[in-house]
């Protein structure tokens, strides 16, 4: 059958997000994106903890800020009514006798208190939370674009830095999203949209546990996805047995092998430990890419 | 009382096996999971529970199709992409909707409910390592830095009424919302590692929150043996950043197959890293004197 890919067109958008950490997220992206033949972008949405480019090695050619955006007060106009501390949902603007104050740590951006002013005293202005760097050509075969997302040390929301960063996802190419740990806000930013998850999982009960978690997530979004098992044999069959009984689609297993683990702590990736994987991860991402094809047209 | 949190920037490399193990060494603690996305301590040590509670946090927009006139309000004023039209009517997507009150509040038709938001739920529980406090986020929940914030004050409220003389926190991954909810105003942050790059990436900015928020750090390369050199680059540089270095664990097998046995590594056998653990949960509690 022939694939979009065959005639030089994927711009599926994969995300890689598994409920534990430390299961080999950015370990399989980075792989997917060096396999990949085509041009592919790999985006960095572990703002919290990005990794992605210890193994890129990118040479960043664009550094640019991430802000959002939050009330600042004009105290002039300001007449202490407490319109705007009773919309606001966050305890982030509080009027207390006659004086109004504003808490930017706590602000969600909804924009409420602007809106809800009867003397217009209120205007945004952007405070700064993070950052994204970008770089073109990147790995041995020059074939990926890398954009890193990174939040600031003390602030607190990963999510409009990974908004950011996915507003970059280009329409015209296969997007890879290395997503961060966890099944709450974070995690959801960075798979919403996509065409298909892969959660990462090893076979221990930490992994089964957080895998389920995973799977309930993907289900109430109504993603499409798949299983791959890391390290497989250092643990048991329960992530498998399970996948079997729940007729999820057990992608990959990538054997555990202490050449990876030895490669990871230099910084390598698992493309240079275990080179014969290259042609299982085309396969894969050519696999994913016609079933996702297929069942956008079965639903058109 | 002290209370402790065990966290590690980058997931995976260990926090919920040294939790455990540190709970099973020590004599007179309260648990607290407060890693409520993908809690885990419960796997090893089986807590059978006391008392269970629903968590409230914040709420969420709920658009009553009867009384919407399909406007477009509510879409247009929304910053998180929550309100979804389709075949003309408009409705909430919850797994966006950050409850702000915005849609709310200038609905032409006051269309749009706003109840309060079940986000999980929290246990209060009993384990062979003692008592514990854990809790889990709903699927697609938000607020999980509330959860946190809760399970540790539930955690304090219970070791003074048992006269606990400690409280071990099982942080979560990263240094967002959640990690900063587990860590503020803690006595001392163990930070549990892994010899390789990406670890001491995500050491260096977990040291720097320390920093910013003024907490004494210590911290334990675990799978030291899978590169030496980078174990000793990252104690190093751990040192230069403040935090004091407490030992390592090798790399040990034990521990996979003690989570599969539902035991915590110090309760299975004398493997090495069962006696390097031991040790260090002795060095740990002379430096900050429990």
């Amino acid at each position: 059958m022939l694939t979009l890919k065959d005639i030089g067109f994927n711009n599926m958008k994969l995300a890689i997000a598994s409920g534990k950490g430390g299961t080999g997220k950015t370990t399989l992206s980075v792989a997917l994106a060096q396999a990949s033949t085509a041009a592919v972008q790999l985006l960095d949405c572990d703002v919290e903890e990005p990794n992605g480019h210890i193994f890129i090695k990118p040479e960043f050619t664009s550094h640019e800020q991430v802000g959002i955006a939050i009330p600042e007060l004009d105290e002039a106009l300001c007449t202490n009514c407490g319109k705007c501390g009773e919309i606001c949902q966050f305890s982030a603007i509080v009027t207390i006798a006659d004086k109004t104050m504003i808490f930017g740590d706590m602000c969600h951006s909804c924009g409420g208190c602007i809106l809800v002013c009867p003397q217009k005293a209120l205007h945004e202005q952007e405070k700064v939370i993070g950052s994204i760097d970008s770089a073109c050509a990147c790995g041995r075969n020059s074939n990926i674009e890398f954009i890193k997302g990174t939040l600031d040390i003390g602030q607190a929301m990963a999510p409009p830095v990974i908004r950011a960063v996915k507003k970059k996802i280009r329409p015209d190419m296969l997007t890879i999203i290395d997503c961060p740990p966890g099944t709450s806000c974070p995690m959801i930013t960075a798979v919403t949209g996509s065409d298909f998850v892969i959660l990462v999982t090893e076979p221990t009960p930490f992994g089964l546990h957080d895998l389920i978690l995973a799977v309930e997530t993907m289900r109430s979004m109504a993603l499409p996805f798949g299983v791959v098992v890391n390290r497989a044999g250092s643990g048991d069959n329960r992530v498998s047995d399970y996948c079997s009984a729940e007729n999820i689609p057990l992608l990959l297993q990538i054997a555990d092998d202490r050449r990876v683990a030895n490669a990871y702590s230099r910084g390598e990736g698992l493309l240079e430990a275990m080179p014969e994987l290259a042609q299982q991860l085309r396969a894969l991402i050519d696999k994913i890419t016609s079933d996702v094809d297929t069942s956008t047209k079965g639903e058109q | 009382m002290k209370e402790i949190v065990i966290i590690s920037g980058k997931g995976g490399t260990g926090k919920t096996s040294i939790t455990a193990s540190f709970a099973a060494l020590s004599k007179n603690a309260v648990l607290a999971d407060c890693d409520v996305d993908a809690a885990d301590l419960h796997l090893l040590l089986a807590p059978s529970e006391q008392e269970s509670h629903p968590f409230f946090s914040g709420h969420i927009a709920c658009i009553d199709e009867q009384k919407c006139s399909a406007c477009g309000t509510c879409q247009s004023l929304c910053r998180y992409d929550a309100i979804v039209a389709h075949e003309g009517k408009y409705a909430v997507v919850a797994s966006s909707c950050e409850g702000c009150n915005v849609c709310v509040t200038f609905c032409p038709e006051q269309a749009i409910d706003f109840p309060e938001r079940r986000c999980g739920e929290w246990y209060r529980s009993i384990t062979r390592c003692g008592p514990m406090i854990h809790a889990r986020l709903d699927i697609g929940a938000e607020n999980s830095g509330k959860l946190v914030s809760l399970v540790r004050q539930q955690a304090h409220e219970l070791a003074q009424q048992q006269q606990c003389d400690l409280v071990l926190i099982d942080g979560p991954p990263g240094i967002g919302c959640p990690v900063i909810a587990a860590t503020t105003g803690t006595d001392a942050v163990f930070i549990i590692t892994e010899p390789t790059c990406s670890g001491k990436h995500d050491l260096l900015r977990v040291l720097e929150l320390t920093r910013h928020f003024d907490i004494p750090a210590y911290i334990c390369v675990n799978k030291w043996d899978i590169n030496p050199s980078m174990t000793k680059e990252i104690q190093d540089s751990a040192r230069e950043n403040g935090a004091q270095v407490i030992g390592t664990v090798p790399y040990d097998s034990h521990i996979t197959k003690a989570q599969i046995a539902g035991k915590t590594i110090v309760e299975y056998g004398d493997s090495i890293a069962a006696i390097s653990i031991k040790q260090i949960w002795q060095n740990f509690c002379a430096a900050i004197e429990i």
